[in-house]
């Protein structure tokens, strides 16, 4: 943008860049704060001496007092099961209400769109009663069901499908092509940037959901790392700053570790999938 | 395709997802209507249909009136507040500003942290005489203060926490609405004489209503959905300051047992989410400027 061409004075360009530069650092703050405490021995964890040692003991030392690895484990098969189930249920939903003429569609939709209001997060208690009969309490299963059947995703799809030309779709069909091998091949590639927003945003949020799978799960073999990380540094075992934090910053590194590699990537997929 | 064929293919298409959706979102919110009206079975008495009652009990619950006046100025306060900044941290990330990728990293990094990590980090943070917080006002002579723990604090604390988190966020909204605004707008400003500030409010803001308009309907619904850092910070305490609506859910149906009442509160939850849906609707069905 040729912004340079307003009328401005440098000193009020100065005060802005300023501000957006304090902001900055607040904001960044309390992670490097956090940083500090993880990565210093504890009597350092909240004195800010230049010279003070750097060590790894603190994560080790987190790394042995709880299941972390299990929890790694289990989070990581929860988000693939969730997105998987995801792709393949959304796609069909969404190819449905994008190219099919059928009774009910406008009123389906409706009540499809319902779920981006009154979301599984809410419904806690008659989900747990639903588990609960379905014999699935404290499974990792129980935590992905609700979210499998995501509006979002039907709705972000559903869009996308709509723009595919319908010469393509005209001359796949004079080939012989089933619907099903249509999608497949014409629809399904043509969505791909879609695919992958959609992907990075549902992983993303599995990875951090808390309180559903903090009421579901009750055991070590189907806690995700959330939960797990609460159970641990919620236990009265003295409260270890540099332990915690260490676990903290353990939990949320592969996601910090990806979103610094692939931080265009993340951008572009949250703006995708906000845009519609 | 016949047109039989093409009815098939619909409804087959969208069985799985619609039998996952009927199961998990329309049955449970029906059955919550369904269950406010009946009692908690106890030992030796099943579940009885109680009228109105549990409603006639809500009204009574102070506590349950705290926590939608918490929720009330919890999201009054966190919504304007991560709006504007998000807004302001657009508008200087979109400009030529020095620094400009290590800003955008700064602004977003915390949105993709989870809830529950940065509530255990911003505890560290809010810790009596420790804690960084605590450190600086110590530095300037003031006295300590437990930011958690007083009543009239801990709210505010929590509201920091989610405003942090939540800028960031939707200023990718704002900056992938601004990177497609047309530059010939601004050029043709410019050429006018219009100030910068003219320029955002006559201009820039308007063309960002619609912008607007999805973060705020996100920012509602998380103001009511998002209750990680309760269970994290302060567990709806001291003496109920940060009960929210959602937390209070959670204690009741999962601490005290009493699935009931807790479907009870669900359904005022979701009252207020569909008021929500349907004020901004009513609200910006008018204003929003639809390209």
């Amino acid at each position: 943008m040729s912004n340079a061409v307003y009328r401005t004075n440098a000193f009020g360009r100065g005060v802005e860049t300023a501000g957006a530069w304090l902001l900055g650092a607040l904001w960044i703050l309390p992670l490097a704060y956090a940083f500090w405490t993880a990565f210093h021995p504890g009597e350092f964890s909240t004195r800010f001496v230049l010279a003070s040692p750097l060590t790894l003991e603190n994560f080790v030392r987190a790394w042995h007092a709880a299941p972390f690895a299990r929890y790694f484990v289990n989070t990581i098969i929860l988000c693939a099961m969730i997105l998987a189930a995801q792709l393949v249920l959304c796609t069909l939903a969404a190819y449905a209400f994008a190219r099919f003429a059928f009774p009910g569609r406008a009123l389906l939709f409706a009540l499809v769109l319902v779920q981006l209001m009154v979301m599984p997060d809410v419904l806690i208690v008659e989900n747990y009663r639903t588990m609960t009969a379905l014999g699935l309490r404290d499974t990792i299963v129980a935590i992905g069901l609700p979210y499998m059947a995501s509006a979002f995703g039907i709705f972000l799809l559903r869009q996308t499908f709509k723009t595919v030309p319908a010469e393509l779709d005209e001359a796949a069909r004079v080939e012989g092509c089933t619907p099903l091998q249509l999608l497949w091949k014409v629809y399904v590639p043509l969505a791909r940037p879609v695919y992958l927003a959609y992907a990075l945003v549902s992983v993303s949020y599995h990875w951090n959901n808390f309180l559903w799978p903090l009421i579901i799960t009750n055991s070590v073999e189907s806690r995700p790392l959330t939960v797990g990380l609460q159970v641990f540094s919620a236990t009265d075992q003295g409260i270890d700053w540099s332990i915690i934090t260490a676990a903290t910053l353990l939990t949320t590194a592969p996601l910090l570790v990806a979103f610094l590699l692939f931080q265009r990537q993340f951008v572009q997929s949250f703006m995708r999938a906000g845009i519609k | 395709m016949t047109r039989t064929s093409q009815w098939l293919y619909g409804w087959l298409l969208l069985l799985p997802a619609a039998a996952l959706l009927a199961l998990f979102t329309h049955y449970p919110a029906a059955a919550t209507l369904w269950q406010s009206f009946h009692s908690t079975p106890r030992a030796g008495r099943g579940s009885a249909f109680v009228g109105i009652d549990n409603y006639r009990a809500l009204v009574d619950d102070p506590i349950f009136w705290q926590s939608l006046s918490n929720n009330l100025w919890y999201a009054g306060g966190t919504i304007p507040l991560s709006i504007a900044l998000a807004l302001l941290m657009a508008v200087w990330v979109n400009g030529k500003i020095a620094g400009r990728g290590l800003l955008r990293l700064a602004y977003f990094t915390p949105t993709i942290l989870p809830m529950i990590a940065v509530a255990n980090i911003w505890l560290f943070f809010y810790t009596p005489e420790y804690g960084l917080l605590e450190r600086i006002t110590s530095a300037f002579g003031l006295p300590t203060h437990n930011w958690l723990g007083s009543k009239n604090t801990a709210l505010g604390c929590l509201m920091a926490v989610t405003v942090w988190k939540e800028a960031g966020f939707f200023m990718i909204f704002y900056l992938a609405a601004l990177q497609q605004m047309s530059p010939q707008l601004a050029d043709a400003a410019a050429v006018e004489g219009a100030s910068r500030w003219y320029f955002f409010r006559r201009v820039t803001f308007p063309l960002l209503m619609p912008t607007t308009f999805f973060v705020l309907v996100n920012a509602v619904i998380n103001a009511f959905r998002l209750v990680d850092h309760v269970v994290v910070m302060t567990r709806g305490g001291p003496d109920n300051a940060t009960e929210l609506l959602l937390y209070y859910i959670y204690e009741i149906g999962f601490r005290f047992w009493d699935p009931a009442y807790a479907a009870t509160l669900t359904i005022v939850l979701l009252a207020v989410l569909g008021l929500a849906a349907l004020g901004q609707f009513g609200f910006l069905e008018r204003r929003v400027h639809y390209r």
